[in-house]
């Protein structure tokens, strides 16, 4: 190998000319699949929701998923007030592309909370959320709602859906999470997430929820058994996770308003 | 440097210098990504590529390079393409992505692909390079799907994601092994490995740093 001379000059020139070349070959790469990416993205979500309605058949092509999205109606919430909000008051050119993970993290649109209001420990709540709805006739059918909260490692995100009564919990699963595989992780498991329908989030004078995740299995005779769900064996802090974030975002300061609302057809 | 066949460097890496098994390099994405054997492969497509491809682009300009800053046009090169191939990876194995999640990106990180652009791309020319780097990517994927095998056999009672023992929790009768799902139980199935190689392969026994010295017996008294 011929051995240059090496000046500062020409090292400048090298790392200039590699410098364009790469981020030329990268910015390219990113703007031409940028399109597929988001399409990936979009589907992900609606294929989390549906699955969290029970609404997903095994084996569903994108096609599907899709069509059957298309059913629900996409709505914003404002969360202290349960009324739903116009699109353009939290800076979104229409509800499906609100964000509500990053207007959480934006002071304008969201609140701190404190130790004492924060029982999932999310730290920052948006003011406004993304739910979705499917009527049929003019009847509420479902509505699918975000909920997320922490759990022993990490933040699990999840969507919860309920039935036409806004109380019957049709279904409820988590998308994101890093909880250890085998114990937490079994948050996943199809057996697991089975106990869920049907439980009911609140008492009969649907003020406070009453969701409880117990150990050693429920007994489907005991009294207010419709509110308790078997506990993740050897995952204790995730449940209890599980438990709180099911609660604080059924409760006052999450989704309470809305669905009071939402039950005498008010919204 | 003696002269080097395109064969040998193709296939040498696979058994007789294993970049993980001998070399033991690029330890850290064999522990993560290797709890399922559908991850493994994508993991192990992308790695290939990686080093295939930047071995090649670093010794197409090997001799532009300033000696200065070699390292640092090195990553850069390798940087450019985990982008490029996570990019990929999003947009069409999106499932497989979310999974893999930032151990695409740390394929930067990944001492073999460094190793072999410095090590092998810096000293030859393109084609060789290129095929050294797929020889490598090639020896890092045995390792890998072997201890994927094992994980996720052990692990979930499947391969492939298909159920071949069913597990416990689905009504089944096998009980998962729950430390296979856990990074750590790698590190025993590459000791096992790196075991069953030395032993087929008597030469990579490396010679012992010290030698034990000889017991003395010394008598009560």
């Amino acid at each position: 190998m011929a051995k240059r001379k090496e000046t500062a000059l020409r090292t400048l020139t090298v790392a200039l000319a590699l410098c364009i070349v790469c981020s030329v070959v990268v910015s390219a790469a990113a703007v031409i699949l940028k399109p597929a990416q988001v399409t990936n993205r979009n589907l992900d979500m609606k294929t989390n929701i549906l699955a969290a309605a029970g609404m997903l058949e095994p084996g569903a092509t994108a096609d599907d998923i899709e069509h059957e999205f298309q059913r629900f109606e996409v709505k914003l919430v404002d969360l202290k007030t349960g009324e739903y909000v116009d699109p353009a008051s939290v800076q979104a050119k229409d509800a499906m592309s609100y964000d509500q993970r990053r207007a959480a993290a934006d002071p304008a649109l969201s609140e701190k909370l404190n130790s004492s209001n924060d029982p999932a420990g999310i730290k920052r709540q948006a003011n406004v959320a993304k739910v979705f709805v499917l009527e049929k006739d003019g009847e509420l059918q479902r509505v699918v709602l975000p909920i997320h909260g922490y759990g022993l490692w990490s933040t699990l995100y999840g969507f919860v859906s309920l039935k036409g009564d806004a109380n019957t919990i049709e279904g409820l699963g988590f998308y994101s999470h890093a909880e250890t595989p085998g114990l937490g992780g079994e948050v996943d498991n199809p057996k697991w997430k089975s106990q869920w329908p049907d439980k009911k989030v609140y008492g009969e004078d649907k003020s406070e929820p009453m969701i409880q995740l117990v150990k050693g299995g429920v007994d489907a005779s005991a009294p207010n058994s419709e509110h308790k769900v078997d506990a993740l064996s050897g995952a204790t802090l995730t449940s209890r996770g599980v438990q709180h974030l099911v609660n604080f975002w059924m409760g006052e300061r999450g989704f309470a308003p809305y669905l009071n609302k939402l039950r005498e057809g008010e919204v | 440097m003696a002269e080097v066949t395109a064969k040998q460097v193709l296939f040498e890496p696979i058994f007789n210098n294993n970049p993980i098994a001998l070399q033991i390099l690029g330890i850290c994405s064999a522990l993560a990504v290797t709890s399922s054997l559908n991850v493994t492969l994508v993991m192990c497509a992308s790695v290939i590529a990686v080093t295939a491809f930047s071995s090649m682009f670093v010794s197409v300009v090997r001799s532009q390079i300033p000696n200065s800053i070699r390292i640092i046009v090195q990553m850069t090169i390798i940087a450019s393409l985990v982008i490029v191939v996570d990019q990929i990876l999003k947009a069409f194995a999106y499932e497989i992505s979310k999974q893999l999640s930032v151990f695409v990106g740390l394929i930067i990180t990944n001492c073999i692909v460094m190793g072999r652009a410095e090590g092998f791309a810096m000293q030859n020319g393109p084609v060789l390079s290129f095929l050294d780097g797929v020889g490598n990517g090639l020896g890092y994927s045995i390792m890998l799907i072997v201890i994927a095998f094992f994980r996720e056999l052990l692990g979930s009672g499947s391969l492939f994601g298909i159920t071949l023992m069913p597990v416990v929790n689905d009504g089944g009768w096998y009980q998962p092994n729950g430390l296979m799902l856990l990074p750590p139980s790698a590190f025993f199935i590459i000791g096992l490995s790196i075991w069953g190689l030395r032993a087929w392969k008597g030469d990579q026994v490396e010679e012992a740093d010290y030698k034990m010295s000889r017991h003395k017996t010394r008598e009560a008294f």
